[in-house]
Formats: C-alpha cells, structure tokens, sequence
C-alpha cells in the first residue's frame, strides 16, 4: 500500500532529477544545437569521461536494438563489449529512460542467450523514472512467452523493485486482468500476488478474482502472499471476503528487490536521495492476544480499521455496498500528515473510536471535526474501559496494574493534545478517587484530576476536594507537592478554557449552556481556596518544608495574574498560613518566588483599580475592599521585614508579626528590630555574607551593620545581580524610596 | 410487577425460558440499522468463519458450517420507545447432512431494551440502544460473536453482576408475584466470606410462607420500597437466626431461586413464567444501563 502510494507522489520527482543526472536526451541536444556548452564541457575532464560513456551507451542501445537471432556471448566481443558497457554505467549511475524500451525488448524477446538476458535485467537500474510504455511492451513480450522461465520470474521481480519509479501507472492497471491470469503458473505466484498487491484498486476487487483466490487457497493451502493480497481484497471489499491474519506474520512477500538493492542504493546516493524510498508493507496483522483471556477486555486499545458498517442499498444494482461514499480513504493508509491534508474532505473516523488514541493523526482530524457522536462514542469505550480495568476498583485486577497504568498515562496524553478533558475520566475518577489508596498509579490519576473539565454543575467538593484531603493529609510530603503540583495545573487549565472561550464568545452556546462567569467565578475561587486551605495544614504538618513550600508558592504564582493574565475578574490573597511561612522562608529562593508573586498581585490589582476608575467597561465584578486591605496589611508586613524594620511594630495582619517590645526584649536577642532586613534575613545572610567577603576580603568579623549608606545600595545591586528578579521588581515597586540617597528612609507603597 | 406483555406474544419470547443465560451491558451501537440484519448474518458468519480458520479468507456469502441467523423480536420491549430487540442465533450444519440441511443450534445471544428509553434521550439518531445482552451457548462463541459486534459497531460489552442488593430486590419482588402453581420452594443462597473453604448456606422456604411474610411488609400493592425489601429479608434473617444461630446478614446472598426466575450474582439467569419475563427484563435492563452510565 505505501509503495503504491509513494509511487504516486513520483510524478514530480523526476524533474529534479534531470538536473544531475545521466540524462541522453538532454546530452544529445546539448551537442548538436549548444556547441558552446559542449566545448565548455569537454574543458572538464570528468565531463569527457561522461560524454565518452554516453557515446558507448548510445552504441550499445543501438547495438542492442538491431541484434538479430541468437548470438553466442562467447564467441562474440561486440556483444560482449555492449553488455559491458550497459552494465557499468547502469551500476554506477543508472540508465537514462530511453533504454528501457531497447533492453526490456531484447531481453525478453528471447533472441540472446539466458545469460545474456540476466544480465540485462540485472543491470536495469533507472537513473530517474521508466517510461510507463516500455513496461507495456515488455509485458506484452512476456505474454507471448517467447523466453524462459527464469527470465519471465525475474521480469516480475524486476518491476515489483522497481514498481515506484515507473512514470505512469493507468495503463500498468488496465493490464490487471493479464497479471492476474499469470496466478496460475505455481512459481510466478508468489510474485503476481506481490505485483497485483501493489497495483490493486477498490474497483480491480471483482467477486470473480475474489472466487479464483479462493480456489488458488484451497489448492496451495495457506500462503502468506495469497493471505496479503487476500487482505487487501477485504480492505477494499469487506462485503465479499473476509480474513483473519495470524498474529505473528511480519513479511508477506518474498525479498524481490536482491539483485538490484545494491545498485538502487548507489544511484539513489549519486542522485542525493530524492528518489522514492522504500517503506515496508503495511498489513494489520491480528491484535496480540492481551494476556488476559476475557475475550471482551477492553484494554487494548483497538488498531485504526475503516469503519465497514455504512451500509448502503445500491437499489438499481440491488447490491450492498459497504462504504457510505466509495472514494473515503480507509484510515489503514493513514500514514503521514500530508496524506491526511489530502484526504481530509474523505476521511472517516475508524470502526472503533478508541482507536484514535494511539492515532495522531486522527487525533488532529478528530480536533477538526466537532461531531458529536465521535465523542459519545469515544465516551462510552473510555468510560467502560476505565471502570472494568481499574486496578483498585476491581478486584483480581490488581495484577494488571502496569497495563492500567499505560492506559491512563495513553488518555492523559490525548487530553492534553486535545487540550480538553473527557467527562469518561471525569466521572471515573468521581467514582474512583474514595476508593483510590494514592499509591496505584499515582502521577497517572493526579496527572487526570489536572484535566477535570470546568463545568457547571459538577460539585467538586464532594467528588474530588474531600476524598483528595484524606489522603493528602495523611500521604507523604511528595504526594503532597504532587497533588499541589496537579491542583495548580488544573487551575491553568481551566484559565486556559475561560481564556480561549472568551475569544471566541461568538460561539457560546458551549459554554453559556455549562457556566456562567459567576458560576466560573464560583469554580475558580473554590478551588484557589481550598489549595490555600490544605497548603496552610500541610505546612504546619510538615514543618514548613521548603521543598512543599515551592509547590505552594508556584500555585500562587498563577493565582496572582488570573486578573491580566486570564481575564477572569479575581484575585484571592493567599492565607496567612502560607504567605508568612514564605516571609519567614529559610530558603531565598521562596523569598524572592514571595516578591516576585506580591509584585504581581500589585499589577494586577493596580490594573483592576485603573479600569474600574476609568470605568473603561462595565464592571460586574469588583475585587472586594477586602482584598486591597489584605494586600496593604501584607506589604506592610513585608517591607517592615525586609527594608524598615519595623514588622513587629507596624504589622496589622491579626495573624501577623506584632509583638511588643516587652516580649521581644524577653528573647534576649538584640537587634531584634533588623533580623528580617535584606541583610539578616535567614534567607539572605547567605548574601551578605558573600557580600562583605567581596567587599571586604580581608575584614573576617562579619559585620552585618557595616552594610548601610551607600553600602546598602550596592549590597542591593549585588542581590540583584544574583537573579533575585522577585526582590528586585518587589522593592521597585513597592517601597518608595524617598530619595536614592537617603537609603533607609524609605516606606512601602500601598494600594 | 405487572408484565406490560401478554401471553399473545409468549410463543415468541419462549426462547428465552428454561435456558441459563449470561448478562452482559452493551454500550449503544453505532450505526447500527434493522434494514441490513442479513448482511450483518452474512458478514458474521464469514468473520466467524475467519477467525476459527486464522489465515485463510473466507467468502461472503457463501455456506458455511456455521449458519448465523440475525433476527429483530419486535414485540421483546416495554414500550414504543424501545428498540426492537435483536436474536443473533449460531447453528452447526453438520457435513453428514448437509443435504437435507439438518441445524443444531449451538449458541444464541439477545440484544434487548425493556422499558430503557431513558438511555437514548439524548442520543443522536445513529446510536442504538440495546443496553441488555444475553447469551446462551459456549463462551467462545459469545466472544467472536461479541467481538465483531464490538469491531462493527463500535459498541463496549461488559459482564452484568448483581449485587447482593439487587438480589434482594428480586426475592422480595418475585415472591409478590402470583403463579398459578406454586410448585418450587423459594431458595435463596448465601455465601460465607473469609473463610480457607467457600460455605455455601442455603435457606429454602415454602412459597406461600414467603408470600404470607411479603403481605406483611409491603405496604401499597403494585409499590416496592427499599425500606420494605430490608424489613422482608431482615424477618427471613431473624427468622433462621432464631433456628440456627447464624446471622445471615453478614454472609453475601449469591442466588435467589423463585417460580419466577432464578438469578445468580455473577450476572447468570433464567427465566421460569413467561408472564413475568418482561418484568425481569426491565429491571435487567435498569442494571444494564447504571452500567453503562
């Protein structure tokens, strides 16, 4: 099928060629009317070379065209001499497609010896195409069976190899009939099966070949070329013949390509590798039984095969015919991107849709085509499949936990080359997350929950946020960074949905039916809420672990932009417990990840503000005074810490870090004030500390008060160049600095 | 329950009582027509054909030694808004007497929807739904006759179990139903979990006490309540409980037996009166679809 489909595409090919290539007709006229281009070329000597072997070849051709009866190879040196010369130059750069005609003739005329005649076809290499007529003749010399037995064989595997470069292939197809006939002789079979394999169309299938391949069966019992072309028949014509192929089969054809591989290769390489390349056949050999013996297990996800079940009554020839339209082009042959531009206006979706998810392709085709009964049908064989399967639903399933585990992995990859979650997943994993141990199958079922479509009505809470809970508070700190991790990527997606879908809000049926923007409004803060709920819990549990702590920050590092980034008018604040874990981080890189998400919410809520000013459009929604309240008490916090030190006096937050100065002095540590600056911060010692050692390289006490004045800025210029972007875009932001000279005074910005 | 069937169409549905059938739910078809049951009798045959003689083609058409029969049983449904059922019948021609065309009927498998409707709402026009599978015969013929199913119409069979809850439901609904002669004891069998050896327990009582137990509970005739269907079996419990100090409540009921039918956890039944076959059916047909959805 891929030859023959290859072979199609050849039409073009051939005027690339022409350009290096050994080509004698061009050599010929460029003699005799560009005398100028013929001196300049044989100023070269390789194009001497060149011309002196086109003048031999021409010799031979002509030589060959003219012999007469049976010449002894032996006894004759110009015989010997033109086959020579045929041979070399076809071995070393392929004949050009005038030859063709002369030698296939001659060959198979039978008036030279068998040896002579191998000889020939052995060396009939193209250097470009062959000419569609000169195979014509040859087959009508083989139909008079003028030579022997070993040439017409070798004839047969001659044209299989080289199939491809032949220019034309219409009437190569109407001699179908004459090659069909040749079945018959038991050693040609073999070869005629392969031949008509490639030259086969759904219309050459007749009930009368399909009956002489039968008989042919019955008579050499199972053969692997009858059982290919047999195949093929069923392809085209289900409704007349049907085959199951046995599992193990990989070649079908015997290798008839020996003789010239070599010499094909050669010339392809002098040709720079544009000529046709050979692909294997394609034969859809029987699915490997699953190891499971339940004959309806629905693991294996089904091979692409046409649809046969577009029944159809031709009423006038009152015969039925399987497909709806009779140029749909079976998805077997869907091979290559291009064939499915082609063909896209005539493609139909496979028997069985699941198919598609091993299927690129269709996948594409299916992203097109918004039909919906390709998903009701994708829903019904994904929603079974998923529930028989299930390893921790199912008992004695718990064997098959690998193949399960490929499956899900399979269905998280369509998704996210769709793009768009299938409500099958959904309501298995409503189904399956109570009883699911978070062990089986892990990153597979969390990778899912992050494709869990955002619609109306489904209540999320009790279907997905309390089965999560019990097991993220009782799983491990990676199960929980996981489950962090799938929650942060499900927000972005439904972002991504809300994004996408406001573009196009022409077509809003979809989604008007599904959500509303307060429904979505709805949607999203709940989720954002519950992740700041369980980051709260799993930082106390977990004693504020910097590794958790990075998973939590990069959720937030989403929910700061949803206003500018999504367009989705809200912004949430994350809770106490999560923002001053990350104000009192040990790790910088949580710090800054802090600053960075504080700039952002500055943005965003500074953008919010403008409009709703401006009052550019009608705001629905308005960010509460809440929300501003809770940002101003938490830079207030911030740049207490880091820049006034004043966070103990000045904190508002009633979770914050007010302390009286009583109680501070009891710590009996003293400069209590400044421990969360820049400089001594638990996560920016480290700095300061490189810092001084540059500055100062021979001072080793390590004196953090020493950073102040116009140290400070520097200190600042020197944070900046160590890729804290966050602490950066933070305190330009900000912390307003009085003047840049008067360092210290400085305040926090709010909004 | 009231059959919404009458004996007019008993002859027709008579294959279906005495026999052992296997459930299975079956996801819609798609593209499935009741205009080309002959061709798809064709088809299956030779794909049968096909997949018994691996490698070797098979013609369409043609006799083969296994004869399929595709047939629609429109009067097998609840109401109008139900497909009409599908009878797909296997039959051994054997080579001895292949002239006088003697068949055996070696495997059958029925396609039905009693009273689904529900199903096909909203389903566009090419799905057929066809929710309750049931085969009789060797599995193996099931599997090729339900794979080329699968493969032609792109549809999902799963085996249907009952649970114990639904069981329940059948004893106390099938021991409300009036037969004429009650010949056959109610027998319900229970398995003991958790133990190295399987302990089947099997309780039978007379029908009539059943029944006289049954008017107790329920309360509005012709209207079940789950409530009820605990109370029924929460007497029969208390009741051998009391004679042999086991609590069957904390066995898992396997098979109830009744004149009506018979029905087995692992999704096996027979049908016993064909007045009450429609009734079974339709609440066949209820699991089949909770299946699927």
């Amino acid at each position: 099928m891929q030859r023959r489909r290859s072979s199609e595409t050849l039409k073009k090919p051939p005027q690339v060629h022409h350009k290096n290539q050994t080509d004698l007709s061009a050599w010929r006229k460029g003699k005799r009317t560009d005398p100028e281009k013929s001196v300049q070329r044989h100023q070269s000597p390789n194009d001497q070379e060149s011309d002196s072997e086109q003048d031999s070849l021409e010799e031979a051709l002509s030589y060959f065209e003219q012999v007469q009866d049976r010449i002894s190879l032996k006894k004759n040196n110009v015989l010997q001499k033109h086959l020579t010369t045929v041979e070399s130059i076809a071995l070393q750069r392929g004949l050009p497609p005038e030859g063709f005609d002369v030698l296939l003739k001659v060959a198979l005329s039978g008036k030279l010896a068998d040896t002579v005649n191998t000889r020939l076809l052995k060396s009939l290499i193209p250097a470009s195409v062959i000419p569609e007529t000169s195979v014509v003749s040859a087959v009508s010399w083989l139909c008079v069976s003028k030579c022997s037995g070993n040439i017409q064989l070798l004839f047969l595997r001659w044209l299989i190899t080289m199939f491809d470069f032949i220019d034309h292939k219409e009437e190569l197809h109407a001699l179908y009939g004459f090659f069909f006939s040749f079945l018959q002789d038991e050693k040609m079979c073999p070869y005629v099966c392969h031949l008509l394999y490639l030259l086969t169309r759904k219309e050459s299938v007749k009930p009368f070949r399909i009956r002489r391949l039968l008989d042919l069966q019955v008579k050499m019992g199972m053969q692997s070329h009858l059982q290919a072309l047999l195949s093929l028949y069923k392809l085209f014509c289900p409704e007349l013949v049907t085959i199951t192929l046995p599992g193990k089969m990989k070649t079908y054809f015997k290798n008839s390509e020996g003789p010239w591989k070599a010499a094909i290769n050669t010339v392809r390489r002098r040709n720079q590798a544009s000529s046709p390349v050979f692909q294997p056949l394609l034969l859809g050999p029987a699915p490997p039984q699953s190891r499971k013996r339940k004959w309806n297990t629905q693991l294996m996800i089904p091979a692409s095969s046409t649809n046969r079940n577009n029944l159809e009554e031709d009423r006038e020839k009152n015969c039925v015919k399987l497909y709806s339209r009779d140029e749909s082009f079976p998805v077997e042959q869907l091979q290559t991107f291009s064939q499915l531009l082609q063909n896209i206006h005539h493609l139909e979706f496979p028997s069985q849709m699941g198919s598609v998810l091993t299927n690129p392709l269709l996948l594409h085709y299916m992203n097109c085509i918004k039909d919906e009964s390709v998903y009701l049908r994708l829903y019904y064989w994904m929603g079974q499949t998923l529930q028989e399967e299930c390893t921790w639903c199912v008992a004695d399933n718990n064997q098959y936990e690998e193949e399960f585990r490929d499956f899900l992995e399979t269905v998280y990859k369509t998704e996210c080359f769709l793009q768009e979650g299938f409500s099958s997943c959904e309501e298995f994993l409503y189904k399956s997350l109570p009883l699911w141990d978070g062990v089986c199958c892990r990153s597979q079922v969390l990778r899912l929950v992050s494709w869990i479509p955002l619609s109306g009505f489904s209540e999320m809470k009790s279907h997905l946020y309390d089965p999560l809970v019990q097991l993220f508070f009782t799983s491990s700190l990676y199960f929980k960074c996981s489950v962090i991790e799938s929650l942060k990527e499900l927000l972005q997606n439904w972002l991504n949905w809300h994004a996408i879908h406001l573009d196009s809000e022409s077509d809003s049926q979809v989604h008007s039916l599904n959500t509303t923007l307060s429904g979505l409004v709805n949607m999203v803060a709940e989720l954002i809420h519950f992740v700041g709920w369980i980051s709260t819990v799993a930082l106390r549990l977990e004693n504020n672990h910097t590794f958790l702590l990075y998973f939590v920050l990069d959720f937030y590092e989403t929910v700061c932009d949803i206003y500018l980034r999504y367009n989705l008018p809200l912004l949430i604040m994350p809770p106490a417990g999560v923002f001053y874990p990350a104000l009192l981080s040990m790790d910088s890189v949580n710090l800054n990840q802090l600053c960075y998400i504080m700039y952002r919410y500055r943005t965003n809520l500074v953008a919010a503000k403008e409009n709703e000013l401006s009052k550019k459009q009608m705001l629905q929604f308005k960010f509460s005074s809440q929300t501003y309240q809770e940002y101003n008490q938490y830079i207030i916090a911030m740049v207490g810490c880091l820049w006034t030190s004043s966070a103990f006096q000045k904190d508002t937050h009633p979770q914050g870090l007010r302390m009286d100065d009583e109680l501070l002095k009891k710590t009996a540590v003293k400069e209590f004030k400044t421990s969360f600056n820049i400089v001594n911060h638990p996560a920016m010692m480290g700095y300061a500390v490189r810092f001084l050692q540059q500055a100062w390289p021979d001072d080793t006490t390590f004196n953090f008060s020493l950073i102040k004045g116009k140290r400070w800025d520097w200190y600042l210029e020197y944070l900046y160049s160590q890729d804290l972007k966050g602490l950066k875009v933070f305190i330009e932001s900000s912390i307003n600095r009085v003047s840049q000279a008067s360092h210290s005074k400085a305040e926090n910005v709010q909004v | 329950p009231p059959s919404p069937q009458d004996n007019a169409d008993a002859q027709k549905t008579a294959f279906l009582l005495r026999k052992q059938w296997t459930l299975y739910s079956v996801t819609p078809l798609y593209r499935f027509s009741n205009a080309h049951l002959k061709h798809y009798a064709q088809l299956l045959s030779a794909f049968i054909a096909a997949e018994k003689q691996k490698g070797l083609a098979v013609e369409v058409g043609v006799e083969l030694d296994i004869k399929v029969a595709v047939s629609s049983i429109p009067d097998l449904k609840g109401s109008d808004r139900d497909q009409d059922a599908i009878l797909v019948q296997l039959s051994l021609r054997s080579p001895a007497s292949r002239k006088n065309s003697e068949e055996k009927l070696v495997w059958s498998g029925c396609f039905c929807c009693v009273s689904g409707d529900h199903l096909s709402e909203n389903l566009p026009e090419d799905f057929t739904c066809l929710p309750l599978f049931l085969a009789n015969g060797a599995e193996s013929y099931t599997s090729v006759v339900g794979r080329w199913f699968q493969k032609t119409f792109d549809c999902c069979f799963r085996r249907l179990a009952i649970s114990p809850l639904n069981l329940s439901w059948m004893a106390a609904m099938w021991t409300g139903c009036q037969v004429d002669k009650t010949t056959s004891a109610m027998e319900l069998v229970f398995s003991a979990p958790c133990l190295p050896y399987p302990l089947d327990i099997s309780y039978a009582i007379h029908p009539e006490d059943a029944k006289a137990l049954w008017d107790t509970v329920q309360k509005t005739p012709g209207e079940i309540t789950q409530e009820e269907v605990d109370v029924f079996m929460d007497c029969l419990y208390s009741h051998f409980h009391r004679h042999f100090k086991i609590h069957l409540s904390a066995t898992k009921l396997v098979k109830v037996s009744t004149a009506i039918a018979s029905a087995h956890c692992d999704g096996i039944i027979k049908f016993l009166q064909s007045k009450y076959l429609a009734g079974v059916l339709m609440l066949l047909t209820e699991l089949a679809i909770s299946q699927i959805q």
